[in-house]
């Protein structure tokens, strides 16, 4: 039935039968189920919850093999990668949506809520209540010491800046075919990436221990974790992602003209670090 | 230009394809996974079906009768929820997955795998959701709106709901970009933007609002859980947030949302009313010019479902002018159907009265939006009746009777056989009167101030309520009707031809019917 034309090649391949897709369906089945017992405190919760986590894990490496080895075969053609160029730009656009979302609480609270709750008509409630920001809510007691911008943020700033011009310039040495730059280019970014995600944690833990900052401390501490933590996992993500890539070059992959893996996780990289520069600004700063 | 030929991978593996279960748990073609995504969706629309039913049996008389109070809010909560996650929007996504290769001329879907898992998410989220119904505290019980406070004091139902919404989140979100790669990225050669058929242009930009207001949506419910187990305080008060501030984010997902449902609907229609009317499309350039308006505009009328909320009335006054625009590229659509039929040679096979009823009835329902846009009617009329009936008129009488068009219109390219006319017809005379039976008297209900998601009524409403339940019962048994249909035009029936309408145009129909499984392996020259 299949017919395979003339001399050309296909115009467009077409994956046989998978079974990785009901295994992940399967994973976020366990996953959903699993958060829902344990943040009911149930107490199969997470275990169910770490079983999907295994599932999860065990069905992107397979999934990603199969992928990895079609796309090192020479089946995916000029046509596939544009599919997976529009692909992965549509799923930064949703990324993109996805925060809009948790910046549009912020702002929601630093223009409107916080200042009506300080209005002529809340009054009568919270006599004392002024809307300052940082602000942690009329019910907040107790005090809490926000974020400056100016100590670990920054160097956080500098550190994912470069990490993008790193990216970059391993970009370029795959383009010119020099593996030993991609390859150093790859392991500074990660290394940058790790320094992040450890400054990170240890701003968390310092805001716990020593500022009063939490994710309980009213509006501010709910945006300001929601925000810088939804970050640290793209963050998270990214390194991951960027470690895998370091793999694949060190096993070979990757040719200058064939190479949207790579690339499409410098595109992912450089996404998480303008959402940083966004954060930086709006979070830490003003 | 010269026609490329293609390959599949399991052309290398003959007598390698699965058989059984596992060929559709397995399975990568457009084909296998559109007619899983339409049987699961008639599934849910029969699950929700029921629930509407029993809401119908509870207000078939005042006074509490079957339901305690929460299982009636769980019921309608649970009804929406479903019908427009479980039962419209897959029904569309397997049309999509049927047609659209087809019609442009591609040989599947640009990533078969992640086709395959869109569809196996919806399975998980479905056991959730219908899970809750039997774990402590009852499913959620908040409307499918999830309004906090009371979203964020329910039981674990609620936490089921979020995390369905999460998965179902991904399910659509990956299957809308799946679909905007295939159109873009696969259109054979000569098939320019502008030579689109209309159902792959709604498609398109319906998969775009997918994708922008989904993850808006998961932002919303993620927000719920925080809220509900982690101690923030997006939506309390006494923290610095705000309840509102939750209808905000929802309704801006929200109402681009009532759009993806309705956009493929338009699509369907336009392409079987040209194709009855053997004509072309009327003003075809407008009609994708007015889908991509009533796309854009859907992102910047939120506001209007929460006039009653409290926002100032430069506010209310800027949504208002903002929602009657929409009825401009609305109107251009609705102009351009009825100038399609002008003076052509029609015939009424049964796609074509459910068309003809999709543009009699959705106009009405498009009506009664602009009498709710208006914001000092729409203070009167906030979650009344009115409100119920304006919604199903757009949600049932536009989109299911939109999918029920495509499904007679395109079965016998599925299937092979024609379907039986006569019993078609029979569905959608029944179906068009007992939708009304149903549903037009709740506008008198709503205008005479019966409040909606209340089990129990004041006397004055009985006469409607029971003239509107013994609708609601009607036209949730006449759909037995729809699945004898299919099922017979599945057994057997008069051979379908490759045209199966005189009058349709576009790729898919010069496919034998049914289909093979494997489909434009060369892709066409399109001229």
């Amino acid at each position: 039935m299949t017919q395979q034309g003339t001399h050309q090649g296909p115009y467009y391949y077409v994956p046989s039968p998978s079974y990785w897709p009901l295994v992940g369906a399967l994973a976020l089945l366990l996953l959903a189920s699993g958060a829902v017992l344990w943040v009911n405190s149930y107490s199969p919760g997470p275990l169910v919850v770490f079983a999907g986590f295994a599932v999860l894990i065990f069905m992107m490496a397979g999934w990603f093999r199969t992928v990895i080895r079609e796309s090192e075969g020479g089946l995916y053609n000029k046509r596939v990668d544009s599919s997976f160029r529009w692909a992965m730009s549509w799923f930064i656009f949703s990324e993109v949506m996805f925060f809009s979302a948790f910046f549009g609480a912020l702002f929601y609270a630093r223009v409107l809520s916080v200042p009506d709750l300080a209005s002529v008509e809340s009054q009568m409630l919270w006599p004392d209540f002024s809307a300052i920001w940082p602000n942690a809510g009329p019910g907040f007691k107790g005090n809490f010491s926000p974020m400056e911008a100016m100590g670990i943020p920054a160097i956080n700033t500098l550190l994912l800046l470069s990490s993008g011009a790193t990216l970059t310039w391993a970009h370029w040495g795959l383009l010119k075919n020099q593996r030993t730059q991609l390859t150093l280019g790859l392991i500074l970014t990660i290394v940058l990436g790790l320094i992040f995600i450890g400054l990170q944690a240890y701003e968390y833990s310092h805001a716990y221990s020593a500022m009063n900052l939490k994710l309980t401390t009213g509006i501010y501490g709910t945006t300001f974790y929601m925000l810088t933590g939804f970050h640290g996992l793209h963050v998270t993500i990214g390194v991951t992602m960027l470690i895998v890539m370091l793999f694949r070059v060190l096993a070979g992959h990757f040719k200058p003209d064939h190479h949207f893996a790579f690339e499409g996780v410098a595109w992912y990289w450089h996404f998480v670090d303008v959402v940083w520069l966004i954060l930086f600004v709006v979070v830490y700063w003003l | 230009m010269e026609a490329t030929a293609m390959g599949h991978a399991d052309s290398h593996g003959h007598g390698h394809q699965p058989t059984g279960l596992m060929r559709w748990m397995t399975t990568t073609n457009h084909k296998d996974i559109g007619t899983m995504y339409l049987w699961f969706s008639f599934a849910m629309f029969i699950v929700g079906g029921c629930m509407a039913m029993t809401i119908r049996a509870e207000l078939f008389q005042p006074g509490l009768q079957l339901l305690e109070p929460e299982r009636f809010n769980q019921m309608t909560t649970l009804h929406g929820l479903i019908m427009v996650f479980g039962a419209i929007m897959p029904a569309f996504v397997g049309f999509a997955n049927w047609m659209i290769p087809m019609q442009i001329g591609a040989a599947d879907m640009a990533f078969g795998r992640l086709n395959n898992w869109s569809f196996w998410l919806l399975i998980p989220a479905s056991i959730l959701l219908v899970t809750s119904l039997f774990v402590p505290g009852g499913a959620p019980a908040a409307g499918w709106t999830l309004y906090p406070p009371l979203s964020v004091q329910l039981g674990m139902g609620m936490d089921l709901a979020i995390f369905a919404v999460h998965i179902l989140g991904i399910s659509s979100i990956l299957g809308s970009i799946n679909i905007i790669t295939t159109i873009l990225n696969l259109r054979a050669p000569g098939m320019t933007m502008m030579k689109l058929p209309m159902f792959a242009w709604t498609w398109l930009i319906t998969a775009f609002l997918i994708i922008a207001v989904m993850p808006v949506f998961a932002g919303a419910v993620t927000m719920l859980l925080t809220d509900r187990h982690f101690g923030t305080t997006f939506f309390s008060a006494s923290g610095g947030g705000d309840p509102v501030l939750f209808q905000h984010v929802f309704w801006f997902f929200g109402h681009p949302e009532v759009y993806i449902v309705i956009l493929p609907g338009f699509g369907v229609v336009s392409q079987v009313i040209s194709a009855f009317s053997r004509k072309p499309l009327f003003g075809y350039a407008s009609m994708v010019y007015a889908t991509a308006s009533i796309a854009i505009l859907s992102f910047f009328v939120w506001g209007h479902h929460m006039y009653t909320v409290g926002m100032p009335v430069t506010g209310q006054l800027y949504f208002m002018y903002a929602t009657m625009l929409i009825a401009i590229p609305t109107g251009v659509k609705v102009f351009n159907w009825i100038s399609t039929m002008w003076r052509g040679a029609l015939t009424f096979e049964t796609p074509m009265l459910f068309s003809l009823g999709f543009i009699f009835l959705f106009t009405m329902g498009g009506f009664s939006g602009l009498v709710l846009a208006m914001t000092p009617v729409d203070v009167q009329m906030q979650d009344t009746y009115y409100v119920v009936a304006h919604f199903h008129y757009t949600m049932v009488a536009g989109a299911l009777f939109s999918a029920f068009a495509g499904a007679y219109y395109w079965l016998p390219k599925w299937t092979g056989h024609m379907y039986d006319e006569t019993l078609g017809k029979i569905h959608f005379w029944l179906t068009m009167i007992f939708f009304n039976m149903t549903f037009f008297v709740q506008h008198f209900l709503g205008l005479a101030g019966m409040p909606r998601r209340i089990p129990d009524y004041a006397l004055q409403f009985a006469e409607f309520n029971k003239i509107s339940s013994i609708g609601a019962f009607g036209l949730g048994l006449s759909q037995l009707l729809f699945l004898y249909v299919v099922i017979k035009c599945i057994k057997g029936g008069p051979k379908a031809e490759a045209k199966s309408w005189d009058g349709a145009t576009g790729l898919e129909w010069d496919l034998p019917s049914p289909a093979p499984y494997h489909t434009w392996e060369t892709q066409p020259l399109v001229k």
